[in-house]
């Protein structure tokens, strides 16, 4: 909806941006010309919006295969003298440092921003690592936007900045700040008409050795003196506050809330810093001279925190002795301990109040008790799979014939949706997860050790898009080597955790125009290691072959093939099912409320006072899995009624991704 | 039109795939237009799969605040699920506060399971009723389906908080900002789902007539 705030030329107008957006719009506003991305949340918008004004705006978009390879993209673009963007999340930037350790010695021409979006608390993340260490062990200078404004104009500046200093240029983003939303006054855009043509000049050169690593230094010092001299350097606070809070990113606006909320504006004054490395050294002097305490307010790891202090000590003839409060010393921390987790306005108030010693009652102390009470224990809602999605009948049958074969099976797994697989909506299935396609190489490290006596099945997951990002050094090891295991493609179509974003099997590229199709089939064909195709909702079907597939051993590729349910024709146009009650023998059949309780579907539930199982039709998605699967044959799933005969061949049909089924 | 007080911290809780995303954008949205700030905290990505989640929206004027509202602080919560309603009203309400909630619930996994029972509806509306000044609830879903799809109980429930008048943005900034958000039959049905959210509110009936 408000993408469409993103590319309006008005320049003036005021509109309401995620942060996301803020940061393709002042992308937009900087000319660029060549942008790239792997889809990780929560950073996969940004991409998406440039892809969606591309056309217009007369720029490159891609969905990468990986974020080395974006990274490796954009830094071809700017060596060309265009500017580039490239974003990603924090995993994503581990994907890509070797590269981005390598070009801030080589440095750079047309100016490159890389966009990072941290997950701090890992809402929709297995980590919540902190990019800024990365940034900073590869040398590249990294801004840290506090709002939507920010995000815009940050952006805008970056690449200014970048072309100033031959180097990339890093924007820290969180969560809190991409997949939120608020207002923005736009500026100019750039047309496309005033953009160099690409090319590399006979001078050109860009070679990372050791001497590089001197001019890499010069052009640090000249970061240095731009983080002390930019308008994102804020103070809010009286003239010569005793207790500073510094802090970069949302964390400002959490400070300045905790501050108003608390009454201590005569004495705290609130430090924000717009480059969190290399650190504005001047600035902060100057506003340390005259404190006497400081309480750091950041996101994750007390980067600035250990950066200042360590200022602080190489300068201490110039300040008064200072006292820290932050991580390092616990006076900031969430309910999980310092460090840990994200910081929000409610960190940043008790942090304020245990140093400060003022009191803060939002509410009387004695509020939901009663509420509580009549209440009872409240159930925690656990993530799960969406109702109708393949994963969880996927995983089903994966541990069905894992209990067949009797050999204590492992299923290995990695980074997407289909991680709740080590969860309980995933039946507790995954024995790994760590980083993308991680469950492939540690299969193909298990799958050796027969010679010492390991005798368990594996199976390793990994998601279509996964599959080609991170699968194919270790399939190809795998089969050099001699390693056996089977590995199960999940192959639903698309990126689906991030937001339906395309890759290389689906047919279409970020521009959504008609793309190569590399098909898994095709991959494993070339890699020379058999291939069979099965759909997940036969659940029957899938457990024999899963069955049969490991006890022939070597390697294997089982594809699961079936939409993500979320891209099925919504509701009015799909099948139906229903509970006949006359079946449904309830608590009396000995089924333990097989659908409900063991298969964990949210589109059926236990109707106590009926004593029967009921389909949630707001919620169903007609999958039929829990028909196939319930012991009474009580469940039925019907066609829609009404359809004409075409849209119920494509309701029929609507699993197969259309550049799959050829 | 003035708000009640600034910043007015509203949050809609719900179960992912309720959509949140797009409720929350809408209200922002038409608060924006009618001449407020606005800033909208949310999570979305695998927290969306079938998990509780959250939108903090926070309209106000003047000085900007952060996207997240403070524990305790919090003056409407919009409850697109009453156990939500009340989970998140017992972490971020206060006396004053006021609730709009759908009456429909969504089991989490655990009920499903049967690890844990869901509270009674009548015990989770006594609770909410005791935490706030003022509560509504609407059959948001039945409405929704009756305007043509359950997905649409966003919208209900969007008008309904229009037609409370809780906030200070007027009916017609909400019609114009769904008019100009959507195209074709999904235009029509958030219409109609606004409507009949706003109908139910108002007290005017919850027919499409």
């Amino acid at each position: 909806m408000s993408a469409h705030g993103v590319g309006l030329d008005r320049p003036g107008q005021l509109v309401l941006l995620s942060g996301n957006e803020a940061i393709a719009r002042g992308a937009l506003e900087a000319g660029v010309a060549y942008a790239a991305s792997y889809p990780g949340s929560p950073s996969a918008e940004v991409l998406g919006t440039l892809a969606h004004w591309a056309k217009r705006f007369n720029l490159y978009a891609e969905w990468s295969t990986n974020e080395k390879v974006a990274l490796e993209g954009a830094a071809a673009a700017s060596f060309a003298g265009l500017r580039a963007i490239m974003v990603t999340k924090p995993d994503g930037l581990n994907v890509a440092f070797d590269f981005l350790t390598s070009l801030s010695y080589s440095g750079t021409r047309g100016g490159l921003v890389i966009v990072v979006a941290d997950d701090p608390a890992g809402h929709s993340s297995t980590k919540e690592e902190d990019s800024r260490g990365l940034f900073k062990l590869a040398e590249v200078p990294v801004l840290e936007p506090s709002d939507f404004q920010e995000a815009k104009e940050m952006t805008r500046w970056a690449f200014a900045l970048s072309e100033e200093l031959g180097l990339p240029v890093g924007i820290r983003s969180v969560t809190r700040l991409s997949h939120a939303r608020g207002n923005v006054t736009l500026g100019p855009l750039t047309g496309p008409g005033g953009r160099p043509r690409p090319a590399f000049r006979p001078t050109d050169r860009y070679i990372t050795l050791p001497p590089a690593h001197a001019v890499l230094h010069r052009r640090l010092a000249a970061a240095a003196r731009a983080a002390d001299q930019n308008e994102f350097n804020r103070y809010r606070g009286p003239e010569g506050a005793a207790l500073l809070v510094v802090t970069a990113g949302p964390g400002f606006r959490y400070a300045q809330e905790a501050v108003r909320l608390l009454g201590v504006e005569r004495w705290v004054g609130v430090v924000k810093l717009g480059m969190s490395w290399p650190l504005p050294e001047e600035f902060l002097i100057g506003h340390l001279r005259r404190a006497r305490e400081v309480l750091f307010l950041e996101e994750v790891d007390p980067f600035l925190e250990e950066g200042i202090r360590g200022l602080v000590a190489q300068r201490a003839a110039e300040l008064k002795p200072l006292r820290f409060y932050g991580k390092r010393s616990g006076e900031v921390s969430g309910p999980l301990g310092p460090g840990v987790g994200e910081l929000n306005v409610d960190v940043a108030i008790a942090a304020l109040a245990r140093v400060t010693g003022v009191a803060y009652r939002p509410r009387p102390q004695s509020y939901g008790e009663e509420a509580r009470r009549l209440a009872g224990e409240l159930p925690e809602r656990d993530v799960a799979f969406c109702a109708g999605c393949p994963h969880r009948a996927s995983f089903w049958a994966l541990k069905a014939a894992l209990e067949l074969d009797g050999r204590r099976g492992v299923i290995l797994g990695d980074i997407g949706c289909y991680s709740l697989g080590a969860m309980r909506t995933g039946h507790y299935a995954l024995r790994t997860l760590h980083a993308m396609g991680s469950g492939v190489g540690l299969a193909s490290g298990l799958g050796k050790l027969s010679r010492f006596g390991f005798d368990q099945p594996l199976v390793a997951v990994v998601g279509d898009s996964t599959f080609y990002h991170a699968t194919f050094a270790a399939l190809l090891n795998a089969r050099y080597n001699g390693a056996r295991f089977l590995l199960v493609v999940l192959d639903n179509g698309t990126t689906a955790m991030t937001g339906h974003q395309p890759h290389p099997g689906t047919g279409r590229d970020a521009l959504g125009e008609a793309a190569e199709v590399t098909s898994v089939e095709a991959v494993a064909a070339a890699l020379g290691i058999p291939v069979q195709v099965c759909d997940p909702y036969d659940v029957p079907l899938t457990t024999e072959t899963v069955f049969e597939l490991l006890q022939e051993g070597g390697i294997k590729i089982l594809i699961l093939r079936r939409a993500c349910a979320l891209l099925a024709p919504r509701m009015m146009a799909r099948p139906r099912a229903r509970v006949l009650p006359e079946r449904c023998l309830g608590d009396r059949c000995g089924c333990n409320r097989f659908c409900s309780r063991a298969y964990g579907c949210p589109g059926i539930y236990w109707d106590a006072p009926a004593g029967t199982a009921r389909v949630d039709q707001a919620v169903c998605a007609g999958c039929g899995v829990c028909a196939d699967l319930c012991p009474g044959r009580a469940i039925v799933v019907e066609a829609p009624e009404n359809l004409a005969p075409e849209v119920l061949e494509e309701v029929r049909q609507w699993s197969l991704p259309r550049a799959l089924s050829t | 039109m003035e708000l009640a007080k600034s910043p007015l911290n509203l949050i809609i809780a719900g179960v992912g795939g309720q959509g949140n995303v797009l409720a929350s954008e809408l209200l922002a949205t038409a608060a924006t237009e009618a001449g407020y700030r606005a800033v909208v905290g949310e999570t979305f990505g695998v927290s969306q799969r079938g998990g509780a989640v959250m939108s903090h929206v926070r309209v106000f004027t003047g000085d900007a605040v952060g996207p997240l509202v403070p524990r305790g602080q919090a003056d409407i919560v919009v409850g697109f699920e009453p156990l939500e309603a009340l989970r998140v009203l017992l972490d971020y309400g206060h006396p004053g506060a006021r609730a709009l909630v759908n009456r429909r619930p969504s089991y989490p996994l655990a009920v499903l399971h049967g690890e844990a029972p869901y509270p009674p509806p009548e015990s989770l509306a006594a609770a909410i009723r005791e935490i706030t000044s003022e509560t509504r609830d609407f059959p948001a879903t039945d409405l929704a389906e009756q305007a043509g799809n359950y997905l649409a109980q966003n919208l209900v429930m969007l008008g309904a908080l229009a037609g409370t008048g809780w906030i200070a943005i007027p009916v017609g900034t909400f019609r114009s900002v769904i008019a100009a958000g959507f195209a074709g039959e999904a235009r029509d049905l958030n219409q109609r789902a606004f409507a009949l959210g706003l109908a139910a509110a108002t007290g005017e009936g919850y027919s499409l007539r």
